[in-house]
This record gives C-alpha cells, structure tokens and sequence, in this order.
C-alpha cells in the first residue's frame, strides 16, 4: 500500500492509503476526542465529535475523522474555534443524558460545556452503539441491538439470546461510556432470562 | 399479447392499437389519481359506467380512470374527448345529466365547468382554466389521456419510442451524453446533474451496476412522484430503462413507500406488462440489452430519502445513511455502483431522449433546465399540481396558476422545498424559482413542495412544526440531529406556548449550526433550515413571542385570548350555544361574556359569530379587558347606534 503525504496541525505527516484520518492523527500523537469509535470496529461516524477542518483544492469543510480517508496534500486542522464550539454543543447535548458519565464529565471541562446547558433527559444511554456493534463485529452474536427510531430509539438485549450468551462474555460493558449498559443487561435478565434455579413466590 | 422483438414490430403495434381507436368516439375520462378518488371519483367512475349502459351506449362511449391531471381541488375531474370538455366537482348525481346532455346531445352542462373567480367567465376546456393555462406540462400531461393501467394507452402516445430510438439508433455512450447535455437535474432534493452523476456509474470499474428510482416521498403536503406513479407508471419505467442502458446495468430497482399502495400496484403491474411485450427482460426489442426490474416497498421512514439509508434500506437493513465519504455512484447499493434518482427525474429521460438535449435547454433557467413540478397546497385557492417551467416567479404560481390566497387574506410567505426547506416571504415574491436561486433564498427546491402561508399562520409555529417533524423522522445514528432537533424542538415549542427566555434564539442559532455543520446526513444538515429561514425573515416575530409574550399572527393558542367585544356583540346566543366548554355567559338580549378561566382557547366561538357582527376577536400580548359590570350588559334598542365615546362606548349601546 502506497503512503500518502499531507498535514496535520501544521506538521507534515506520512500514512498509509486508506488510513483514516483519526488513525493518522493517533499515529502522530494528535489528540481527538471520540465516543464512538473503536479501533476493532468498523466507523460509525455517530458522535461526529472527531470532527476536523479539511481544506482539499483551496475548499475547507468539517468532516468527521474516524470516517475521513487520508488523501495527498490536504491539511488537516483538528481544532479551531469552530470545532471547539461544535465539540462544545454535542458534549452538552450528550450530558443532557448522562451528566455523570466521567468521559463527558472530562470533555466537558476540556471544551467549557456546561452540563445543564439543555434540558435534562437522563436516559443515560448516549447512543455510541459499541455495545451494539462490539457484539455483532467482534463477536457475531448480536444479543444486542438498537430498537425503535430517532429520540425514540434505545439499545435492548435480545432475550434468547443474551440468556445463552452474555453471562459468560460481558465484553460490552467497559466499552460503556456511561453506565447504562450494565442497567440494561440486568433490567433484561430480570424481565426475561429463564430464572437460573427455581424460584417460588 | 404479442412479445415485440424489434422497434419495427413495435413500431406496427403502436400503429395498430391507435388505427383501432377512433378518434371521434366519446370517451369519459375520470381522474382516478389519490386526490379525486378521495372526493368520491371512484362511485362517479361507477355511476357512468351504469348510466352508459342503461343507455346502451356501452359500444358507442369509452369510460377510464386515468391518472392525477392535478386540479385536486376541484376534483373529481371529468374531461369528455373528443371535445375536452372538462368538469370539475362532478357527484354521481350528475352523471345522468352528463350523459343525456353532454353525451347524447352534444350539449354543456354549465354548471359544471370552472368559473373563473377573478373574471366570472366558465371555462368550456382544461385549458381555458387559468389554473392550467399558464402551466407547461410536459411530464404531467399525459396523465389525464391515459388509463395508468393500460400499456396500450401509454404506446397509443407514443410511450416507449425514446426506449427504441435509443436502442436502435443511439449507442449508450450517446444516450448518456445526451441527459448530460440536457442540464437535467435531480428532481429530488439537492439538484445534482444527473448526467454527471450516470457518468460516475458507467466509468466505475465494478461491473455490476444499479439504476433505482427514489419513490419514497415523504413530504408532507407532497404528491408530485405519487401522481406520476400512480398515472403513468410506464412514463418511470421508460425513463429506468434508458438509464440502465446508459450505464450499462442490467438492474433497476423502484423504492416505494408501502402508505402509496396504488402507486405499489400500478408500477408492478407496469413492469408486469412490459415484461410480457418484450420492453423488459432479456434481449429488449432485440437490440441484445437485458434489463430487470424489482419493486421495494418502503417502510416509510423519511430519512430513507437520504441516498445512503435508501440503499442500505433496499439491503434489507435499518433505513440509516452510511458515514462514508464516498458517492454512491461509486459505491452504492451492496457497494456496487448505484445511480438513485427521484420519480420526476426519470420521467423526464424518455422526452429528452426522444426531443434531444437542445429542446431541453430551450426551457427554464441558465442554472435550471425544464420544468418541474410543484404541489401547491396550502392557504391558496388552487390547490393541486403545477408543472411549469424553471424560471417562473413565485407570484405567476401563487396568483395565476393558484388564482391567491382564498379568503380575502392577505399572502405572508410561501413554504418551498418540504420539511427542510424555508420560507420565503412577500418581498421575494418575485424570485424565480431555479434550484439555486432558492437556495439563495433560504430555502430550496426540495422534491417539488410549496405550501402558501397567509397572514393568520405563526412563523414560529411554522418552524416549530417542521423541526417537530423531522425530529420524529430523525434516524438518530448521530448527536447532532437526533440530540439538535430533540433540543430545538423543545425551545421553540416552549416559546410557541410563552415559555421563552432571552437567549433562546441564540440557543436555537447554536444547535442549528451544529446540525448544520455536524450531521452525518443531508436530514440533519437541512433540517434546521425552517428555523433558519423564518428567523433570517421573521426575527420579530420570534422576539414578539419571547418578549411580549404576543403572537403577532393570533394563532398560538397559549398566548391568545378571545374577547367578545361588547360594542359588538348583539346576544344572538350562536357562541353560547357552541362553546364546548360551556366558558361563555349570556342570555337573550345579555351581552355575552367569555369566562378566561373555563376558556379552553379552542376558537369555536370565533369561527361561529356571525360575519356581520364579528364581535369574537382575538388578542395576544396584552391583558384582557375585565368584564363588562352586570348592569351593563342589558341590550336595549336593537338598532345600531352612533357610540358617543369610545372608552365608554359600551355604555352607548347598552343604556
């Protein structure tokens, strides 16, 4: 694979085609705040908090970086006050749900936001879909997905088979940014698991 | 039914189905489109079948359903060839006197033909009728000519000879070159050139290719591609196949929304039937060019609109746009190469093939070639469906086409572009509309929505609306949208009910920029352009609403009051009666007072008072005069009276 030229903050850098540029970027030590993304999982492009300048032929445009590929002689800009604005509003919209996640709670102090800035929705889950798609990417056992749509939709645990397969696997929950996972794992295992050993009331 | 193996064989059929019609015979066509069917056509279309053959006509007069011709308004529409006699607003009780009149006679029934508002005068023919006469209808005007489920009637026109001109006489090359020279742009949304876009698919490498029709309309107020699919289904079809052949795909997918079920059925049954002539499948009219094609019916999700969450919807996933940066005329559906677009654009491949590039560009705007088509809906006395050219200004559509705002009100804006389009007001009424001179605007082109606005509708209540809509649609893959518009939705609904704050509007700009700027898809970065829109042109409005705690349009309920004006009010008890909350006192000849706390602000009172007295009024911002003392409530004399002083003009009348 060929390498591919261009500049990042200023600095002139090397990556390999088909890089991202969030990959380059971490390669360089450059710091980008991500929430959705995972390096074992393909992007998801969902918290769009990576989100970077590029200027390409004398055009500038915001994309986001776990998506974005590296391509010759563009510069890459990963802060201004555009994008900390920007970064700003989507920490705060996200702590309208879980105000006391500690990775947003950090954000939150790297970028100013004000955690009571919208009003509070807390349903926790701050839709990264990890869990969602550690489980079906990486483990190809999809006991977890999302349900319903927009501001409606939620992750939900597949009775049948979270039952057989998660008690032994609980990969997802360091993945989660807030602790909502775990809530939703035991919410479903009392709900629905057939019951370990027999139980009367 | 024959299997047409060359353009000649065609060509002979064609001549055939039309030397067996005779042109002088009567025929009844009856609008059968979504609109017309709605206003009972389908029991007129059975009240003139009954009449006819009660009066042995049967043999001598042809009936049909044919497809929307657009005046939805005024429908069901009649027109009656050989004459095109048109009638609007037919009932089954009218049938009897249509056929022994019209029919029989040859004689007009007056009553039933358009009379014009502005100038008094009935309109014999469709295009007499202001509504049509300033249109140019070239995708839309065989709707009302042709029975949507005969492929025979759409042959008779001379449907599928752009198909075998460019199967016999043009390489593909060359039909590709000639939709680029044409200008087309995409009907759908974003107005790309579809010529460029079909070149991306045909120089990608993959061999497998995709031609897809977007029908998934989601607008509301919209039914621009519905009309086309479900009137002239062949007319997509046409267009589906020339752009395979351009491309070289040999796959062609419609995606339809499963809430168009006629539409569903009659493109099946298009397909079926092109099929069975030889105009689909495999070696078409022998020029050795195999073509298939498949119906998806949608879930109706909005956001499958969006190009990506269409395709990855056709896969059989969640409708959700994919992050990639990548044209889906590269990578597209099962990341092959996929050229997606809309209903009307396809419709328009078929007459550019057969009329040439050149004739295409003679209509519309430098930017902007052809016409398109609009629904025009809302406080406007013409609804239904325009087709005009690119480059006509929005007042020649609002008022001569669409005959103004109904009602004696006065026009306040006009809504263009759908649920994330804008708002264009009174002062740009001139604008012609072009993709980008919308867009200049504030607004776009959108698939082809425009709903009128008068005085009496809230800008804030408009935008409220919009983004309340796309918040629903939203897919929710990214923060911007799904958490943005949750958040805008919220303020502006708080601020439509006088729960604003100072600072809301730079709140609102914030998320706005955000969707903008952030959103993964083309939802979320239109989507806060009803905001957008309405602010950049009705600022005050907002600022009336957060400040004054006053709705300058009287129409968000919170922040109005009705008030029975005691000057006016003549005790003839209509509002008592109908109050549903029972919040209105009086009696014969007592002054009717409304209780502003039983007062439910459902305007019930308001829309019964009597025109002539006109004593129910509205009042927003300021307090509501304290009721009239008991005493003074007594009417006297019931003629009107000269009130000797304003402040205590009540006294005037009551005394």
């Amino acid at each position: 694979m060929s390498e591919v030229q261009f500049e990042i903050d200023g600095k002139k850098v090397k990556s390999a085609e088909g890089a991202t540029l969030l990959e380059a970027a971490r390669e360089e030590g450059i710091y980008i705040p991500t929430l959705c993304h995972h390096e074992r999982l393909e992007p998801f492009g969902g918290c769009r908090l990576c989100i970077v300048e590029v200027e390409e032929r004398g055009w500038t445009k915001l994309v986001v970086s776990c998506v974005y590929p590296v391509a010759e002689n563009i510069k890459v800009t990963t802060r201004s006050e555009k994008i900390d604005r920007i970064r700003k509003t989507i920490i705060e919209l996200l702590m309208a749900h879980a105000p006391a996640a500690p990775e947003l709670v950090k954000l939150a102090q790297e970028y100013g936001a004000d955690q009571d800035r919208y009003e509070q929705d807390t349903s926790f889950c701050i839709h990264c879909g990890l869990c969602v798609r550690y489980c079906n990417e990486v483990k190809g056992k999809n006991a977890i997905g999302f349900v319903d749509r927009g501001i409606n939709k939620e992750i939900s645990f597949i009775p049948q088979i979270a039952a057989v397969e998660c008690n032994d696997c609980k990969e997802c929950f360091p993945l989660c940014p807030t602790s909502y996972l775990q809530a939703a794992f035991v919410l479903a295992q009392a709900l629905s698991f057939p019951p370990s050993k027999p139980e009367g009331e | 039914m024959p299997r047409l193996s060359t353009p000649e064989e065609l060509e002979g059929f064609r001549q055939e189905i039309v030397s067996k019609r005779d042109p002088n015979k009567p025929c009844i066509s009856i609008c059968a489109g979504a609109g017309c069917i709605a206003s009972g056509a389908a029991e007129v279309i059975e009240a003139f079948n009954a009449e006819i053959e009660a009066c042995g006509l049967t043999a001598k007069v042809d009936t049909k359903g044919t497809g929307c011709p657009g005046f939805c308004e005024q429908g069901p529409v009649v027109v009656i060839y050989p004459e095109e006699i048109c009638y609007l607003g037919v009932k089954p009780t009218d049938v009897p006197e249509i056929v022994s009149e019209t029919i029989k006679e040859k004689r007009i029934v007056e009553r039933l033909l358009f009379l014009d508002p502005v100038t008094g005068v009935r309109a014999v023919h469709e295009y007499d009728i202001s509504f049509y006469k300033a249109q140019e209808r070239t995708v839309l005007c065989n709707n009302i000519k042709i029975d949507s489920k005969s492929i025979d009637d759409y042959l008779a026109l001379g449907g599928y000879t752009a198909l075998a001109k460019a199967l016999s006489q043009m390489t593909d090359v060359e039909v590709l070159e000639e939709v680029k020279l044409s200008n087309l742009r995409g009907r759908g949304g974003a107005g790309f050139p579809a010529g460029r876009k079909w070149e991306g698919s045909r120089n990608a490498d993959e061999p497998i290719k995709y031609v897809i029709v977007n029908a998934d309309e989601g607008d509301p107020g919209a039914f621009m591609d519905r009309a086309l699919l479900e009137g002239n289904p062949h007319s997509i079809l046409e267009g589906l196949i020339l752009g395979g052949y351009a491309i070289a795909s040999h796959e062609g997918y419609f995606y339809v929304r499963q809430e168009y079920p006629l539409a569903v059925e009659n493109i099946n049954l298009a397909i079926r039937q092109a099929e069975s002539y030889g105009l689909l499948g495999e070696n078409i009219l022998g020029s050795g060019f195999d073509f298939k094609v498949m119906v998806h019916q949608g879930a109706g999700a909005f956001v499958c609109g969006e190009s990506t969450a269409l395709m990855t919807s056709l896969e059989g996933r969640a409708g959700e746009p994919r992050p990639k940066y990548t044209r889906s005329n590269i990578k597209g559906l099962w990341n092959r190469p996929s050229v997606l677009n809309n209903v009307e654009t396809w419709a328009n491949v078929p007459h550019i093939i057969n009329r040439g590039a050149d004739w295409f560009n003679t209509v519309g705007t430098d930017s902007s070639k052809g016409t398109k088509i609009f629904s025009l809906v809302g406080k406007i006395t013409n609804t239904g469906l325009v087709e005009v050219p690119m480059g006509m200004t929005l007042r020649d559509i609002i008022y001569k086409i669409g005959g103004g705002i109904p009602d004696g009100k006065r026009f306040k804006a006009v809504q263009t572009g759908g649920p994330s389009g804008g708002c264009i007001p009174e002062d740009q009424l001139d604008l012609q509309v072009g993709f980008d001179e919308l867009t200049q605007a504030g607004s776009m082109m959108g698939s082809g929505g425009m709903i009128v606005l008068d005085e009496d509708t809230c800008m804030v209540d408009v935008a409220r609306y919009f983004i309340h809509f796309l918040t629903d649609e939203s897919c929710g893959k990214c923060v911007p949208c799904r958490e943005g518009l949750r958040q805008m939705d919220r303020i502006l609904t708080n601020i439509t009910k006088g729960l604003g704050k100072e600072g809301d509007i730079e709140l609102l700009e914030e998320l706005a920029e955000t969707a903008v700027e952030a959103s993964l898809c083309a939802l979320g970065k239109s989507a806060p352009n009803p905001f957008l829109s309405t602010l950049r042109y009705f600022r005050e409005e907002y600022e009336a609403h957060i400040r004054e705690k006053r709705c300058p349009a009287l129409a968000c309920k919170s922040l109005i009051s009705f008030y029975i004006d005691p000057d006016k009010c003549l005790a003839c008890g209509i509002c008592r009666k109908k109050c549903p909350a029972g919040a209105i006192d009086g009696d014969k000849k007592i002054i009717h007072i409304i209780d502003q706390e039983l007062c439910t602000n459902c305007g019930t009172c308001f829309e019964v008072c009597p025109a002539k007295f006109g004593a129910v009024t509205k009042i927003s911002g300021v307090p509501v005069p304290a009721p009239l003392a008991q005493e003074k409530r007594m009417i006297i004399k019931r003629a009107p009276k000269e009130s000797p002083k304003k402040n205590q003009g009540k006294a005037g009348k009551n005394e």
